[in-house]
């Protein structure tokens, strides 16, 4: 057998791919649908927290930036081993699945905030005043002419962070969640071959790579015009 | 409550071992955020020859790294790359990884700097005399990295969080330290005090990084 042979028959063995094609694909579908969870619920909690700090109310707004940096700063995975392993302590058993989606929807939602606010308070005040003037109420002002405007600048921003968190899903694995690399890694140790995992490798490019040449196009056409 | 996740006697038993891994965590940071920022400078400086040729392999390639989970890519060179005779250890692993990965990032960051220097700048340099390398080194890039200094911040701290994947390919950083104590005592005290230790350790930043931010928008 050449090196070559050799190679392929190593790194992209056909019989063993088509062996664990299912697993894969299986993984794929979990990813997704984790990732479209932390997107959903990490995106709208952040709004949420956004809004809540916009009324102004001061030590709700210490808490909402506290809870903001406690997510900013801890590591993903530190978070996720701390929810799986800790809470069962006090009799709280989530899934893998479960530990992820929340620890990385937290994360999500304190990034989120973040780009929302400074998105809401880069609003000119005088449009708040102008609004408000003209006979709109708060939640009028906040709706109709002040996070239209915001929704701009916090765009490219934002896809940025979602891509770069929702790849996190991948960290699942430590705690048993059966998405891509899960799957990958126990049909690597299965058959003792690493072409599972170059499939795995493939389907997250095959899942990403759209994601992030559509945002690098979102990004060009929602500059922050500085 | 307390007992379960802030117990005092595994916090004073396991405080060695938790130590031990914040070292190896600064350590590792120490490392990789050179290592990350030479892999963006050469990523940007090739950017800056703007031929066609150059730029979109090189935009492929940044695409590439922040499309795969640096997970993935971690475990590719850890668990892959022996079958193919090449078994380089858990540390060896993680420099390249963050090299690759981390390097995607801060190259995208330092070109958009060179990018926001005007060109007039570099006309200016060269004119004076200077080499192209000279022009870059002395004048575009100390402006260049001004520009984005918030941007850079914000990357190196997502890098040093991101030392903690270490733990699964046996890194003995803090979190792989803090689990071994977890599973030592049966608590998951070590892990709170980790978590304690990373917050603390990054809290600073990230308020100083929050406030950059909103300045960069009241400017506008």
């Amino acid at each position: 057998m050449s090196n070559w042979d050799r190679f392929t028959d190593t790194f992209f063995n056909t019989k063993v791919m088509l062996k664990y094609l299912p697993d894969i694909l299986s993984g794929v579908v979990v990813t997704i649908e984790l990732a479209l969870l932390i997107v959903v619920t990490g995106i709208v909690a952040g709004l949420a927290l956004a809004l809540f700090r916009s009324l102004a109310i001061r030590p709700l707004n210490w808490l909402i930036i506290f809870i903001v940096d406690l997510f900013r700063s801890l590591p993903p995975l530190v978070i996720i081993v701390l929810i799986y392993f800790g809470l069962p302590s006090v009799d709280l058993s989530p899934s893998g699945f479960v530990s992820t989606w929340l620890s990385l929807a937290f994360v999500l939602m304190a990034f989120s905030e973040e780009i929302f606010w400074a998105g809401i308070t880069s609003v000119a005040k005088g449009q708040w005043e102008a609004a408000r003037s003209t006979g709109l109420s708060f939640g009028q002002t906040l709706m109709n002419v002040v996070l239209p405007q915001a929704f701009r600048l916090t765009i490219p921003p934002l896809t940025n962070r979602t891509i770069a968190i929702t790849k996190g899903t991948a960290l699942g694995t430590v705690v048993a969640v059966t998405e891509i690399l899960g799957q990958a890694s126990s049909a690597m140790s299965n058959s003792y071959n690493p072409s599972p995992l170059m499939m795995g490798a493939a389907a997250y490019l095959v899942l990403f790579l759209p994601v992030v040449v559509a945002a690098r196009w979102v990004e060009t056409r929602f500059a922050w015009k500085r | 409550m307390i007992q379960t996740f802030f117990n005092p006697d595994i916090v004073a038993a396991s405080w060695p071992i938790v130590l031990a891994g914040l070292r190896n965590t600064v350590l590792l940071s120490l490392l990789v955020v050179p290592l990350g920022l030479l892999g963006g400078l050469i990523l940007a400086l090739l950017a800056s020859v703007k031929s066609p040729a150059v730029r979109w392999p090189l935009m492929a390639w940044v695409d590439f790294f922040r499309a795969f989970p640096p997970l993935v890519l971690l475990i590719l060179l850890f668990a892959g790359l022996p079958f193919a005779g090449l078994e380089l250890g858990g540390f060896v692993c993680v420099a390249i990884a963050f090299f690759l990965n981390t390097g995607a990032y801060y190259g995208e960051i330092l070109r958009a700097g060179i990018d926001s220097v005007p060109g007039g700048q570099i006309e200016a340099a060269r004119s004076t005399g200077l080499s192209r390398l000279q022009a870059m080194a002395y004048v575009v890039l100390p402006q260049a990295v001004r520009n984005v200094l918030p941007d850079l911040l914000s990357n190196t701290l997502e890098v040093v969080k991101l030392t903690s994947l270490g733990s699964v390919v046996a890194v003995p950083e803090l979190l792989y330290q803090a689990r071994q104590a977890q599973s030592i005592t049966y608590n998951p005290t070590p892990i709170v005090v980790a978590a304690i230790i990373y917050f603390l350790m990054l809290w600073p930043v990230v308020r100083l990084l929050s406030r950059l931010e909103n300045r960069a928008l009241a400017g506008r």
